[in-house]
């Protein structure tokens, strides 16, 4: 084989690898992925990863199990969440979350460890203008 | 008012350091020089290119013809370099 | 002093305009005097920066909360340490960082280069002035460190306590050194492609600079690796969040970068390849840095939507066409002056370790950026998770540490083919006795992929040990020296070379602790109550008493309140006790009770690790404080307004109520096996980056008198 076809050859090779790549990248992402919805766009029977502010005064704890309720980043609807798992620890009331799981019987029911909290990058609740 | 102060004493001060250059009038450097500069490093890296060679050649990496086949490659291109490198320097250094 | 602060930056952001007009002028007109002034606006803009800086630590030092930065990330309170590590907790600091930095090592390379590149300096002064120039306007505009309050609060807010741990804040100065690092090939590229010298010269002068970049922006992120596994509560090391892989994309991409140029210097190939790669490199970084700051992206990091996300954008935007452009309209001088020879050889090799990297640099981009592009094409926003990334990274990294091991093997040009079985014989027989050793003495074989990880980093590191053998003997066989000294001669003559092999041991060893790391995990969450016992990993954890301390935690980090446990811990005849515990920040928000906000503020996990070359126990506790609600808002309401001596007695009765009496607290406790290895392995490959940089005596020698050369022609002309 000549050069120039050698080079031609090879180059067929790694663009046929891209693709392969590309196409096991868009297959998997698209079938593993989860939805993100915030807690009004819940829907029964469906697996999501929901994103919103804790409710003030919603947090409690029975057990392992931690109870709070979760309502839209600019809105008063809100669903009560039953999570079990690691709490991060900027967790907190009036912080945002994201947290999976699916909504069953007007309660979401959080996979274990799925919850994450943002940290907040200022005090912005806790200034005291004194 | 402290800023204000601040911005047009610093303007002034960076303003003469950096109109130095301007005001010495330094003559234009011949351009031939950059490039000596750029063989220089280019011969340099050749050099190491051909220790590196032989090295391989010891370490078992190169059969002998192998390693033949490749230094004097190396070597003529280190040759073209030094060629270049000559013509310009003795062209500086007449001044021609 | 605030006034004197920000008018440097306005005077810089001036200094840095004119650099880029200057250098522009000189190099169109060929006008040296004109460059020259370029160059020296650039050491100005350094001077500049570094006084900014130093004013405005001087005011975090001195807690003076007239400045809005200090009262919004600092108190009186707070260590030193972290006073003067909080310049760079906010974004204002951290630009401040990022175009102080940027200048020091614009001043650096270009004082370097000053006598030579005269064709390409010029540009890449004007680069590295725009690029200072926009940070200083995100600072001038919008985001400036020298805001003042009209009315200075008496105290501070406070350091965010999750940030007080010295590997978070070392983290980002290493990452934007990292970042400012690659501006630098990045400019001279440009300036490259502007004035059509696309030869390797510009790669010569510039390969340090990427090369102490890739090393600071790997020490970050092996940094913030460290802090997430011994700080935070999850006991994990890598979450595959936006902000990590961010930091992750341009380290890859650099990898890459770094191998590809030595194709370019010893061959002149692929130089297409090489200026579009350091683009895209810098083009990340700049993401990488706008990523964190922008909220683009759900992330535990995500500061809330900035002020500076669209501007940021947009220069990202200005770069990747400039690149695009410049880069297409100059093809033709970017042909390759040789072809490939033999794929046996190391430019093929590299050039597939290229793809490898390039390969998961965009695995890692897709993943990151899924939800934007879910949105795109399906309508609805999707994320993938670390699972998936997991599933398509391992097999890349698999590829990327056997080729690792098979590059130092081959050479330039070509390899004899009848040499190739004699070359990799030894290093092969050593991965099949230890994969051997493996399946008969270790689990491993449940895991495929650990296996295959551990053989792979066997066989690396076998390679690397045999290449030194061999080298040293080789050279023996000429200078006759011993082998001590023959082997460090070695090491000095071919820094590059045997740092770059020392290099990939690290990175092997490293992905040794990640397989094993992740694999073989053992991980137990419970709740315990004095007296309980449970077993993980080979270890009996039994938890003997709670713990309660004011005002002064271990960690040095100012909490009022900790609350923790004391737990024993035997595996076979070895005994020792661990001490994981819980900080309690005070919160000033105004609808807490005078005694519930010391418990209500933010909290930290203080995880407690017991390091081992083998293995790793972690511990981390939840305290349960439902027992102390009722406690606590009685004293709320009786102790409301008592002066803070007798609300410090409160609650240090509250504290012992909790120690004396616990409800069962949770518990998290990991085993993970040669965790331990990952820190180790980094700080292999860093040794070998930095055995790598450094400067050999011969080369400052050659320097030295290639200057007086350059003189006597320069004196020649003048005469």
């Amino acid at each position: 084989m000549d050069p120039s076809r050698k080079r031609k050859v090879r180059l067929v090779v790694a663009l046929g690898a891209a693709v392969c790549l590309a196409a096991a990248l868009a297959y998997t992402s698209f079938s593993a992925s989860s939805e993100a919805a915030s807690p009004s766009e819940l829907v029964e029977g469906k697996s999501y990863d929901v994103t919103g502010k804790v409710v003030h005064d919603s947090i409690s704890r029975q057990g392992d199990e931690l109870r709070f309720r979760i309502r839209d980043r600019d809105g008063t609807e809100s669903v009560p969440v039953v999570y079990t798992g690691v709490v991060p620890d900027p967790f907190r009331e009036g912080r945002e979350v994201i947290v999976s799981g699916e909504l069953s019987r007007g309660t979401l029911v959080a996979e274990r460890d799925s919850l994450v909290t943002k940290c907040p990058s200022k005090f912005t609740e806790d200034k005291q203008t004194s | 008012m402290e800023f204000a102060i601040a911005l047009v004493a610093l303007t002034l001060l960076i303003a003469v350091v950096v109109t130095g250059p301007l005001r010495n009038k330094a003559g234009a450097e011949r351009p031939s020089t950059t490039r000596i500069e750029e063989l220089s490093a280019a011969k340099e890296a050749k050099y190491r290119e051909i220790r590196d060679a032989e090295l391989d050649h010891r370490m078992g990496k190169l059969s002998r013809e192998d390693w033949r086949a490749v230094d004097r490659e190396l070597r003529g291109e280190a040759i073209e370099i030094l060629r270049e490198l000559d013509r310009l320097e003795g062209r500086s250094v007449d001044g021609r | 002093m605030a006034g004197v602060g920000s008018a440097c930056l306005t005077v810089g952001l001036l200094t840095a305009l004119y650099a880029v007009g200057a250098s522009v002028y000189g190099a169109i007109t060929g006008r040296r005097g004109w460059v020259a002034s370029g160059r020296r606006a650039i050491y100005c803009l350094a001077a500049l920066c570094v006084a900014a800086f130093a004013i405005l630590e001087s005011a975090f030092l001195r807690s003076d909360f007239s400045y809005a930065l200090v009262a919004e990330g600092s108190s009186t309170d707070t260590p030193t340490f972290y006073k003067v590590t909080a310049v760079w907790a906010t974004q204002d600091g951290s630009l401040l960082l990022w175009a102080t930095v940027l200048s020091l090592f614009a001043s650096a390379v270009l004082f370097l280069t000053r006598h030579s590149l005269r064709d390409i300096a010029p540009w890449a002064t004007a680069v590295l002035g725009c690029v200072a120039a926009f940070f200083l306007l995100l600072m001038v505009g919008w985001e400036n460190p020298f805001d003042t309050l009209a009315v200075p609060p008496p105290e501070g807010a406070g350091l965010n306590p999750l940030l007080r741990h010295p590997a978070m804040m070392i983290h980002p100065p290493m990452l934007y050194t990292g970042y400012v690092g690659f501006s630098i090939p990045f400019a001279f590229a440009i300036g490259a492609l502007v004035t059509r010298r696309t030869g390797a010269d510009w790669i010569r002068a510039t390969r340090r600079f990427a090369l102490i970049a890739w090393t600071f922006l790997g020490t970050g992120i092996l940094l913030g690796a460290l802090w997430s596994y011994s700080e935070l509560g999850w006991g994990g090391y890598w979450a595959w969040d936006p902000v990590e892989n961010a930091s992750l994309m341009p380290w890859l991409v650099g990898t890459a970068f770094l191998h590809s140029i030595m194709v370019q210097e010893k061959r002149g190939m692929l130089k297409v390849w090489n200026v579009t790669l350091i683009c895209a490199t810098f083009t990340l970084a700049l993401l990488g840095t706008f990523l964190v700051r922008s909220g683009i992206l759900d992330s535990i990091h995500a500061f809330g939507a900035s002020t500076i996300g669209v501007q940021m954008l947009v220069f990202i935007a200005c770069v990747i066409a400039l690149s695009v452009g410049l880069i297409l309209a100059r093809l033709p001088d970017l042909r390759s002056e040789a072809r490939l020879d033999s794929l046996l050889s190391r430019e093929a090799f590299f050039l597939l370790n290229n793809l490898v990297l390039v390969g998961l640099c965009l695995v890692v981009l897709w993943g990151t950026f899924f939800p934007l592009i879910s949105e795109a094409i399906t309508g609805t926003e999707s994320s993938v998770g670390p699972p998936w990334f997991e599933r398509i990274v391992t097999p890349l990294a698999l590829v990327l540490v056997l080729l690792s091991g098979v590059g130092p093997v081959l050479a330039w040009r070509r390899v004899t083919a009848s040499a190739l079985f004699r070359l990799f014989a030894a290093p092969a027989a050593f991965t099949a006795v230890a994969l051997v050793v493996l399946l008969a003495f270790t689990e491993a074989a449940k895991s495929v992929p650990s296996l295959l990880m551990f053989s792979f980093v066997a066989f690396v590191l076998a390679v690397v040990g045999q290449e030194f053998w061999r080298g040293t003997s080789a050279r023996r066989l000429v200078t006759g020296e011993a082998w001590p000294q023959a082997f460090s001669r070695l090491f000095g003559r071919n820094r590059r070379r045997y740092g770059g092999y020392l290099v990939h041991a690290g990175i092997a060893v490293l992905f040794l602790g990640v397989a094993a790391s992740s694999a073989f995990v053992d991980q137990r969450d419970v709740r315990l109550s004095p007296g309980d016992s449970i077993r993980v990993g080979d270890y009996d954890v039994t938890y003997v008493r709670a713990t309660a301390r004011l005002g002064g935690d271990d960690g040095g980090t100012g909490a009022p309140i900790s609350l923790g446990a004391v737990l024993k811990v035997h595996r076979g005849d070895q005994a020792f006790t661990l001490h994981p515990s819980r900080n309690y920040y005070s919160t000033s928000d105004p609808s807490k009770g005078a005694i519930s906000r010391f418990f209500e503020g933010e909290a930290t996990s203080e995880v407690d690790v017991r390091w081992g070359l083998r293995r790793d126990l972690w511990l981390a506790v939840r305290p349960d404080l439902v027992s102390l609600e009722e406690p606590i808002a009685r004293a709320d309401r009786e102790f409301a307004d008592s002066p803070g001596r007798v609300q410090a007695f409160v609650i240090s009765t509250l504290a012992r109520l909790y120690r004396d009496n616990p409800p069962p607290a949770a518990f998290r406790a990991i085993v993970s096996p040669l965790v331990a290895w990952i820190w180790i392995g980094g700080a292999i490959a860093i040794l070998g980056a930095l055995i790598a940089a450094w400067p050999s005596p011969e080369a400052r020698l050659r320097r030295v008198r290639s200057l007086y050369a350059a003189r006597v022609g320069r004196e020649l002309t003048r005469a």
